[in-house]
């Protein structure tokens, strides 16, 4: 079974976030870029299902500029196998435009899993592995929380919902977006680091795939959260439960 | 300019999240119309006919819409939309509608909006991005927009109405490649988290699973739900479906009570719009102090029997 993972390069989760004052979006001038997270998950569970012979190949593609390629190196030192760059000039991406050139690669390269994280730690949007499921009519498995294979070549999929855990049966070529309990991702050792470096990454332009991928929305300005003001520090539980019931009338 | 909201049920009733994507729709057009899709669902449209702001109630009620699946539900809204002029999609962005929502929009070739907190007009909407450390103002081009709702940013709207329904029939057309196993509920007696008016939450200065009981004496003299950071949860102390915060569950009660919880951002975006936050941490710097109304520094273990004692 051959893997396509997909990854995004987003900045980095630890990074405290800062509105640009002319409102067009947000600091990314010298702001650490990492994967996003829910994608290293993704990666890593492409590896293991490679160490456990389920998986023969992993490619990861990721949609950017040139600077992605740093991104899928991460992925290649976690141990998958080549990389697949798509560039593209307009940074206002959205992730229909990602789903259409991702559904291109598939064609080419007929994966019979592709999956990436739940949703991207930058847009929050959660959604492009359902746009992809259904661009390419493969079933989707979202917000995975475990993989198991079964004999018949199926796989069962749980799923993290609101109120529990929903397992589903898949047939391959499928769809899977990863939740944060399906693994804890490995950080890559340094030889495998030196190996990766290697390893091949095909570039691609988006524009020789002739796709339309042309933004749907117009962001017209990106503000600061309201503030949430500290309150004060309390003494004690009384006098905790004495300004929930009197002050706040809360209890 | 029409609306349609997909409900979202539990097979017997329909959930908040649903009454409040009802009152979005209403911000954008008065013209609100529902489509509910399951099976035996009689208890969910009885329910669901009281609801006011709506027109009519649509549903289609067959064996394989059972168990929600993503793609045979998108298909039968698809056949649904056909013919008709509603210029609005909504549902609420619970997993529910996070899973089923881009799935209409891409087959209708449109760019789904997520996860909206505030409606300007017809085509502006405001979304949080960067965990809500950034709210992103967007206008859709698209001539048909599809949208999940935050529902912690809608009042749930009223029931006390009488609304006519209309039967949609569809020919069975399942999913071949996706089949239903099992569903594993969480249990619980308590109200729910994402609805709940008071939520106590645990995190990794809970310690272990079995500490979680010391929150749930205090939980059952509020009324409260239980919540618990991401820490908690991939400590295996609770269920997944505990998780609050930007990947998990947003709240937003009237009171938080956040304990041994350090309020990293990923757990703050998921709690901000609570009106009052409260935490319990031994750590007089830890980050939740800054977002908490009333902040108590001190040994949980100590705090937590003293507190539920004091509420009697
Ligand atoms: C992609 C991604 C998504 C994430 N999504 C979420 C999310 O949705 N929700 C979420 O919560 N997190 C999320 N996180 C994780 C987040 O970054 C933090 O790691 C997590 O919230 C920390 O949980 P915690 O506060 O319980 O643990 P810690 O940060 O370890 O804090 C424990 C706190 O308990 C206090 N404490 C310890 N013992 C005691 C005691 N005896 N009495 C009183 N206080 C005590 C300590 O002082 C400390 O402040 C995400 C992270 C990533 C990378």
């Amino acid at each position: 079974m051959k893997a396509l993972v997909c990854v995004k390069r987003v900045i980095d989760y630890n990074v405290k976030i800062r509105v640009k004052s002319d409102k067009t979006g947000v600091e990314t001038d010298n702001v650490k870029m990492s994967m996003n997270p829910f994608d290293e998950i993704a990666v890593e569970e492409a590896v293991r299902l490679k160490e456990n012979g389920l998986v023969s190949e992993i490619v990861i593609l990721s949609i950017g500029q040139d600077s992605s390629q740093e991104t899928i190196r991460t992925g290649l030192a976690m141990g998958a196998d080549r990389g697949i760059l798509v560039k593209v000039d307009d940074i206002l991406l959205e992730p229909l435009g990602v789903g259409k050139i991702i559904k291109e690669v598939c064609e080419k390269e007929n994966p019979e899993m592709i999956i990436m994280g739940k949703q991207a730690i930058d847009d929050d949007c959660n959604q492009t592995g359902q746009i992809v499921a259904t661009l390419t009519n493969y079933p989707q498995a979202t917000f995975a929380s475990e993989l198991k294979k079964n004999e018949d070549g199926t796989l069962n999929v749980t799923r993290e919902v609101d109120g529990g855990l929903e397992t589903i049966k898949v047939k391959i070529p499928c769809v899977v977006t990863t939740d944060l309990r399906l693994n804890e991702p490995r950080y890559a050792s340094l030889p495998n680091i030196m190996k990766a470096k290697q390893k091949k990454i095909e570039t691609i332009e988006s524009k020789d795939l002739n796709l339309d991928i042309s933004p749907r929305l117009e962001v017209l300005e990106v503000n600061d959260p309201p503030e949430r003001k500290a309150g004060i520090k309390v003494p004690d539980v009384s006098n905790l439960v004495e300004k929930l019931k009197n002050e706040a009338k809360v209890i | 300019m029409k609306s349609l909201v997909i409900i979202e049920h539990d097979g017997k009733n329909i959930k908040q999240t649903s009454l409040s994507t009802i009152t979005a729709a209403e911000q954008i057009s008065k013209d609100v119309e529902v489509l509910v899709l399951g099976s035996n669902i009689s208890g969910v449209l009885e329910n669901l006919k009281k609801t006011d702001i709506i027109s009519k109630v649509n549903y289609c009620d067959e064996d394989f819409l059972k168990h929600q699946i993503a793609e045979n539900l998108s298909e039968v809204i698809i056949s649904f939309l056909k013919d008709k002029e509603f210029t609005h999609i909504l549902l609420p962005s619970s997993t529910f509608g996070k899973n089923l929502g881009p799935k209409i929009a891409t087959i209708l070739d449109v760019q789904q909006i997520s996860d909206i907190i505030e409606i300007f007009d017809h085509e502006t909407f405001a979304r949080p991005i960067y965990a809500g450390n950034a709210i992103s103002k967007v206008k859709s081009k698209d001539s048909l927009k599809v949208i999940t709702v935050r529902p912690t940013c809608f009042e749930p709207c009223a029931q006390n109405s009488n609304v006519s329904d209309e039967k949609f029939e569809v020919s069975s057309n399942q999913s071949k490649s996706v089949e239903f196993v099992t569903y594993d509920q969480s249990e619980s007696d308590r109200p729910e988290l994402t609805s709940a008016k008071i939520v106590i939450s645990g995190g990794r200065g809970m310690q272990n699973g079995e500490n979680f009981k010391l929150l749930e004496g205090i939980a059952d003299k509020l009324g409260a739900a239980m919540g618990a950071s991401r820490a908690a949860v991939d400590a295996g102390f609770v269920p997944n479906d505990w998780q609050v915060g930007q990947t998990g569950k947003i709240v937003a009660p009237d009171l938080y009570i956040a304990v041994g919880i350090s309020g990293a951002i990923q757990h703050i975006a998921g709690i901000k719009d609570s009106k009052f936050i409260a935490c319990i941490n031994k750590d007089e710097e830890a980050p939740i102090f800054n977002f908490s109304d009333y902040g108590l520094v001190g040994d949980l273990f100590e705090i937590l029997p003293k507190l539920e004692n004091e509420l009697n």
